[in-house]
């Protein structure tokens, strides 16, 4: 009787991965249909319809198949050993950042990476240089993004969904300021950043005494509340059109323009556009390293303690005399302070800006990047912005399916390491030696 | 009796209803300066209850919460503080606070009560030393100047951050979980945990310590360790002990003075000598009715 054991699972397993693989089909049946199977395209008489349900029929069949795969492997002992050791296996090959050596060997790696990238970008890839160092720029302004936010749902625990609005307070601080004032790049920055904090002052007060869930759906309210006064209040922020011929930044005063007294021609080179990108690019990397380095001293700060505390259990930090709401109106108008700078500096690169930039689709992004990275931890902001923001260009050749890649992508990493990419949390003082901790004792605050 | 000359803690009339259920009933009691207090009784029987009451975190129905430091004849000025319809009364020969209207970070932070928690709340992924520097928060929160000094790493921040590790060091020597400093605190066994929360709570400097069931779940060895450290805290640190025990042996034995509670109301009061021999205590551990008592009574012989 023993032997028979394993033979009546062979065909329930059968069936099992053909009920999961039509059940695969179907639900790509239902994505692929809107997604790919129906296009639309210009013509002279108008916009004309096109339909690929050829392409969609391919598409749900590969889904099932690989589905029907999938499920015969990993089913019964052998299959979840397998998804164990595959698991494993990416884990061990992904920087653990737990030895904290090679976290910060990586960290200083990227640093001396990011500090010459414009150069080795001009030396290596002449013809696309503009392009390649302007998604340098990008990944970057998420980066900081990413820190700023990690500040606020990282170390304190609160889930915001509404960050955008920060980015939006500063960019529209900055434009407002320089086209009505004529202030100058370096004279707004600050103050972008003051009132961005302000603001978090203004709607972390009523919010912050909520908890989980509804804090995250108030702030994703102030979030879009923001962006629809900026639309309508047309004579201050310009409504739908937004503000046009935002100043561009000067070296210490020095425009980047092209003859007398331009910066080309103060430093004798010859004049070339390129010069303002790569001023740019210093200028948000430098931004995003204060960010990190504010941040990183903060976490070692009491205040800094305290956040994390909160996120690990509110009802204590209030038992040993800890002001639980300044403690995060503190974290709230801080990551807002950051946010605003990097909104100044988005609205100093493109000179232009509309609320169109600030839907909730950034806020989304921004939080992905900081779950994806890992809550809390700084290098892995680093990798997930890269990652999304990097990868999200790469797959600009793939089209349609770039956003079918791009949640595969997001899918794969949060099966594989469900606390996000680097996990460990690193203790903020210590007697003898910085020991990481595991990311399964580490909570997560309140709404995750 | 100290409690009655000298307390530092005076519950007066407090009740606290919850909807419709009364799970405290026009309770009054004191707790003695340097004193033991156990507060006992049946399960739901409403000590958490009261300590929520004391510590903030429930506002009470009715009723006043006396929290007194210094000299004796500031006690005096009680009534005067209570119509004024403000929250404490510092001076320099002591200082008077009522509770009841405080919210929870005030009581710790302003009055100096710490208090542990029946089912021990510890920040599970931080280290060992982390939790203790967590608990000088508002020390090193005025010393960093409010984090700006922090920032700048001026030299009177980095003193007290010296100073607050060295009172960490001292607690973690005194519980033994010196060598695990280093730990995530949710590593630890429980037993650790419930030392580790008891040191945490002192390492805010209070005037008054609340444990609630500190004893739950140790093994006998842990137990009499638990005594020990009960005892130095309130010789030592001159700290006031209020604590919550099911365990009749750790009261005995520790206790300066035993309150009994039973469905929201004081049934004894007294040495624990006394409430031991207390027939209404025995009725209410043995789960007589009330009316059974007399006859219990009797049967006790008194
Ligand atoms: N927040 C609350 N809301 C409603 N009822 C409550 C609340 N807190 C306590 N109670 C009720 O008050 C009564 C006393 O509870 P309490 O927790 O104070 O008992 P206890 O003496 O600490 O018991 P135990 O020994 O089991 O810890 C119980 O009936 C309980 O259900
Ligand atoms: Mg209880």
């Amino acid at each position: 009787m023993s032997t028979t054991g394993t033979h009546p699972a062979q065909p329930s397993r059968l069936a099992h991965a053909a009920k999961d693989a039509l059940a695969a089909g179907l639900i790509g049946l239902a994505i692929f249909t809107p997604l790919v199977g129906l296009q639309t395209v210009q013509e002279p008489s108008g916009l004309v319809l096109n339909t690929r349900f050829g392409t969609v029929l391919a598409l749900a069949a590969v889904a099932a198949a690989m589905r029907f795969v999938f499920a015969l492997l990993m089913s019964g002992e052998k299959g979840t050993r397998l998804a164990d050791r595959i698991g494993a296996s990416v884990r061990g090959a992904m920087p653990s950042g737990a030895g904290g050596r090679i976290g910060s060997y990586l960290g200083y790696a990227l640093l001396g990476f990011a500090l010459f990238l414009p150069f080795i970008v001009s030396a290596l890839f002449t013809s696309s240089e503009r392009y390649l160092i302007d998604i340098a720029i990008l990944v970057v302004t998420y980066v900081m993004l990413g820190w700023g936010l990690n500040i606020v749902v990282g170390l304190a625990g609160l889930l915001d969904l509404g960050y955008v609005a920060f980015y939006a307070v500063g960019a529209y601080s900055y434009a407002l300021l320089s086209t009505n004032f004529d202030l100058g790049f370096w004279i707004c920055l600050p103050l972008a950043g003051i009132l961005a904090a302000f603001w978090g002052v203004i709607l972390g007060f009523p919010v912050l005494r909520l908890r989980g869930d509804y804090l995250a759906i108030v702030t994703l309210a102030f979030g879009e509340i923001i962006r629809v006064v900026l639309l309508n209040w047309k004579d201050f922020t310009g409504g739908p059109d937004g503000i046009n011929r935002i100043p561009r930044p000067t070296f210490f005063g020095i425009d980047f323009t092209r003859g007398e007294g331009g910066f080309a021609d103060f430093f004798g080179l010859d004049y070339a556009s390129i010069h303002r990108i790569i001023f740019l690019y210093y200028v948000i990397l430098a931004l995003a390293l204060l960010t990190n380095f504010v941040t990183m001293r903060l976490r070692r700060l009491p205040i800094g303690r305290a956040w994390e505390a909160l996120r690990e259990d509110e009802i204590a930090c209030r038992s040993l005399g800890i002001n639980t709401t300044n403690t995060k109106l503190t974290a709230f108008s801080i990551g807002a302070m950051f946010g605003g700078f990097a909104g100044a500096f988005f609205a100093t690169r493109q000179g232009f800006i509309s609320p169109e930039s600030f839907t909730f689709i950034e806020s989304a992004i921004i939080l992905a990047i900081v779950v994806l990275g890992g809550l809390g931890s700084q290098i892995g902001v680093v990798l997930a912005a890269t990652v999304m923001i990097g990868g999200f260009e790469v797959f600009r050749q793939a089209e349609e399916y770039r956003m079918l890649i791009f949640g595969l992508l997001m899918v794969v990493i949060m099966v594989w390491r469900p606390r996000g990419l680097v996990s460990t949390r690193h203790p903020s003082v210590f007697l003898k030696e910085r020991k990481a901790v595991s990311a399964d004792l580490v909570a997560q605050g309140e709404g995750h | 009796m100290r409690w009655q000359d000298d307390p530092v803690l005076r519950i007066e009339h407090l009740t606290m209803r919850f909807g419709g259920l009364t799970a405290i009933d026009d309770l009054s009691f004191a707790a003695g300066r340097g004193d033991i207090t156990a507060l006992i009784g049946p399960n739901g029987a409403g000590k958490t209850t009261v300590f929520n009451c004391i510590t903030g975190f429930y506002k009470p129905t009715e009723g006043r919460i006396l929290l007194h430091t210094g000299a004796p004849d500031v006690l005096q000025e009680t009534e005067s503080l209570t119509r004024t319809g403000r929250r404490w009364l510092k001076q320099e020969r002591g200082a008077l606070y009522l509770l009841e209207r405080m919210p929870e970070n005030e009581v710790c932070a302003v009055a100096h009560v710490a208090r542990t928690f029946q089912n021990i709340r510890l920040f599970g992924g931080m280290t060992v030393l982390e939790n203790l520097m967590v608990a000088q928060h508002n020390a090193l929160m005025r010393a960093s100047l409010m984090t700006v000094g922090g920032l700048l790493g001026l030299p009177g921040f980095r003193r007290s951050e010296k100073a607050s590790i060295d009172k960490a060091k001292h607690w973690l020597e005194r519980i033994n979980l010196i060598d695990r400093a280093d730990d995530p605190a949710g590593d630890l066994p429980y037993g650790a945990q419930r030392r580790l929360e008891i040191a945490r709570a002192m390492c805010t400097d209070p005037v008054l310590l609340c444990l609630d069931e500190p004893a739950a779940g140790l093994n006998p060895r842990e137990s009499a360790e638990l005594n020990q450290l009960l005892r130095d805290i309130r010789d030592e640190h001159k700290t006031s002990v209020l604590l919550i025990e099911h365990d009749m042996s750790v009261v005995m034995q520790i206790s300066d003075h035993v309150v009994v509670l039973d469905y929201g109301r004081k049934i004894s009061d007294g040495t624990p000598e006394e409430v031991k021999n207390d027939p209404k205590v025995i009725a209410a551990y043995l789960g007589v009715d009330d009316e059974e008592v007399d006859q219990v009574e009797g049967e006790v012989g008194r």
